[in-house]
């Protein structure tokens, strides 16, 4: 790592920390830099109004936008560098959508947490060894091309199987959760759910973050890998392991929120160039800037709440196009 | 020996490319392995790697049986520099060159100062030091096949398999690849390279290997092998040998 990225990432990092300062502070009350240090340094158990309003409603908020942005960005890293192919992330290879279809049926058959999360991540993983095995099976296409319609086809059955639990539930007791669940939100986040989420996508990210110089590795044809000794079948079996269940953490927090896991490694190749241990770091930061950004945005913005979805399809659509119609030859 | 395959027979169950296949390398010695398309140089590149099961006989690679060695170590005695291909990623000339230290860096480690030197001096013994920090994917393809022969010099190998390393090159860049295929062989390192130009056999390479499609194999020194009548009945086409400047050259006839 030379000083150049190392000072870039400290800067993003010292950006990130500003940001989140700031959404503390915005809101429907709105926080003088004086009024937000008062409460901060009050503490969880603050009496005043704003010290409630900070920790109690948007610190989990905000801790849960970091998160998840941070988390879908890694993963979005890992499924790129691993499958080659910088068209690839968690929503195109059908992870989210299986995640999305598990939780769902994880909603519809208890309320439990740690079923749901449980169902997302067997979904999430499923959806993916599927797009994996058909895209390998197809010979004679585009692999890259081929893994991408196989994602794409089979999140699209994963949404009929959503489209059939949500016709099945319980108008009233049901379908209420599972409606307002796949618009996805992070206002819901409670402490209680970070406290969930926060140790599986640890366990997601450690094994990447320790193998983060390896995974460029996982960038080469299959057999020059190995030629330079690596056992490629079960690196990439632990990445795509690590990978699903940040993903499927992420949606069963959150629900589905697109284009992160596309957009942000772009974004941060960029900036650092594609080695795996400037990317990650970068990519987490940038992500989970960006994810608090839109937050920030969709609880402030208007009178209603927008869902976060929405706002990131709105920068993720042109933003993808103007890639796709800039690229050549060789990801940058 | 550095590299030897006795009674070697590869291909797949049911089909057999090349029997009887006897190679004997010794430290400088560069094999050229030459045959059509579909004549199993691949499988034999793929087999003499230890990424695809000999069907019968044995390889050994320094005086240890191919079979018994794991991945990792494989890696520190043979290294392959696959054809050339687009590459995926913009990485740097010197980060294609430091994944050569794969096998000598742990599962959770990072290239450290040795890793990051030995990936310097094959950059610089390959005379592309200059291009260390530029994009892989923006480099000419024969400055893309000198970093990924950096990268295989990086493994620090006894031996080195080369994929058609003058493929997709111009002339000028064919003449420096074959150049620097030579000098590997000066340093002591076992070469094993294939290519479509049988006049390649005669620019340094010490023993000539011609696969045919019928499974037949001619081995031995490049004058012996690359002949008229045997490069006939490969190809199919009619071909003389002659004398230039005191180095063969193969001319097709028309």
């Amino acid at each position: 790592m030379t000083l150049s990225h190392r000072t870039t990432t400290a800067a993003a990092g010292i950006a990130l920390i500003a940001l989140a300062a700031l959404a503390l502070a915005l809101g429907d009350v709105a926080l003088a830099p004086r009024e937000l240090l008062a409460a901060l340094a009050g503490g969880l158990g603050g009496a005043d109004q704003a010290a409630q309003i900070v920790w109690q409603i948007r610190a989990p908020r905000i801790a849960a936008a970091l998160l998840v942005g941070a988390a879908l960005a890694a993963a979005g890293c890992a499924y790129q560098g691993m499958f080659r192919n910088a068209l690839v992330s968690p929503d195109i290879l059908g992870v989210s959508a299986g995640a999305a279809a598990g939780a769902v049926i994880g909603i519809f058959l208890s309320q439990d947490a740690l079923t749901i999360q449980a169902a997302a991540f067997g979904g999430g993983l499923a959806a993916v060894a599927l797009a994996y095995a058909v895209a390998g099976a197809a010979r004679g296409h585009d692999p890259a091309l081929a893994l991408v319609l196989a994602g794409v086809v089979i999140g699209s059955l994963l949404g009929a199987v959503v489209a059939l639990v949500k016709t099945l539930a319980d108008p009233l007791n049901q379908l209420p959760p599972i409606t307002f669940w796949l618009l996805g939100s992070l206002a819901s986040a409670s402490p209680r759910d970070l406290a969930l989420a926060l140790p599986l996508v640890a366990v997601g990210l450690v094994p990447l973050w320790l193998m983060r110089w390896r995974m460029n590795l996982l960038a080469l044809d299959d057999d020059e890998a190995r030629a330079l000794g690596v056992p490629v079948t079960a690196l990439r079996l632990a990445v795509v392991g690590a990978a699903t269940l940040m993903t499927a953490t992420c949606v069963a927090l959150s629900g589905v929120i697109g284009w992160v896991g596309l957009l942000i490694p772009h974004a941060a190749r960029l900036v650092v160039g594609p080695e795996f241990s400037r990317l990650l770091p970068l990519a987490m930061l940038l992500g989970a800037a960006f994810l608090l950004i839109v937050d920030t945005i969709c609880r402030t913005a208007t009178a209603i709440e927008l869902p976060p979805g929405v706002v990131t399809a709105l920068v993720g659509t042109p933003a993808f196009l103007l890639l796709l119609l800039r690229a050549r030859r060789g990801w940058q | 020996m550095i590299l030897e395959a006795r009674q070697l027979a590869i291909g797949y169950p049911g089909r057999c490319i090349a029997r009887e296949l006897e190679i004997a390398l010794a430290p400088g010695e560069v094999l050229c392995v030459l045959g059509p398309n579909g004549g199993g140089k691949t499988t034999l590149f793929r087999t003499l790697l230890g990424l695809h099961a000999p069907l019968e006989g044995e390889l050994r690679v320094g005086g240890t049986p191919l079979a018994s060695l794991p991945r990792r170590e494989i890696a520190k005695r043979l290294g392959y520099v696959p054809q050339d291909h687009a590459p995926e990623y913009a990485f740097t000339v010197r980060e294609v060159a430091l994944m050569g230290r794969a096998a000598r860096i742990g599962l959770f480690g990072a290239p450290a100062e040795t890793d990051a030197a030995a990936a310097d001096a094959a950059l610089e013994a390959l005379g592309i030091a200059h291009l260390a920090q530029r994009p892989y994917t923006e480099v000419s393809g024969g400055e893309r096949q000198l970093a990924l022969l950096a990268r295989a010099l990086a493994q620090e190998p006894l031996a080195l398999v080369l994929d058609e390393p003058t493929a997709n090159l111009d002339f000028g860049n064919q003449v420096r690849v074959l150049r620097h295929i030579r000098e590997l062989g000066d340093r002591g390192i076992a070469v094993v390279f294939s290519t479509h130009h049988p006049d390649e056999a005669f620019h340094g390479a010490s023993h000539a290997l011609l696969l045919a499609r019928d499974g037949t194999v001619r081995y031995g020194a490049p004058q012996i092998v690359v002949t008229a009548e045997n490069l006939r009945a490969v190809y199919g086409v009619g071909v003389k040998v002659a004398q230039v400047n005191g180095t063969r050259v193969c001319v097709p006839e028309f």
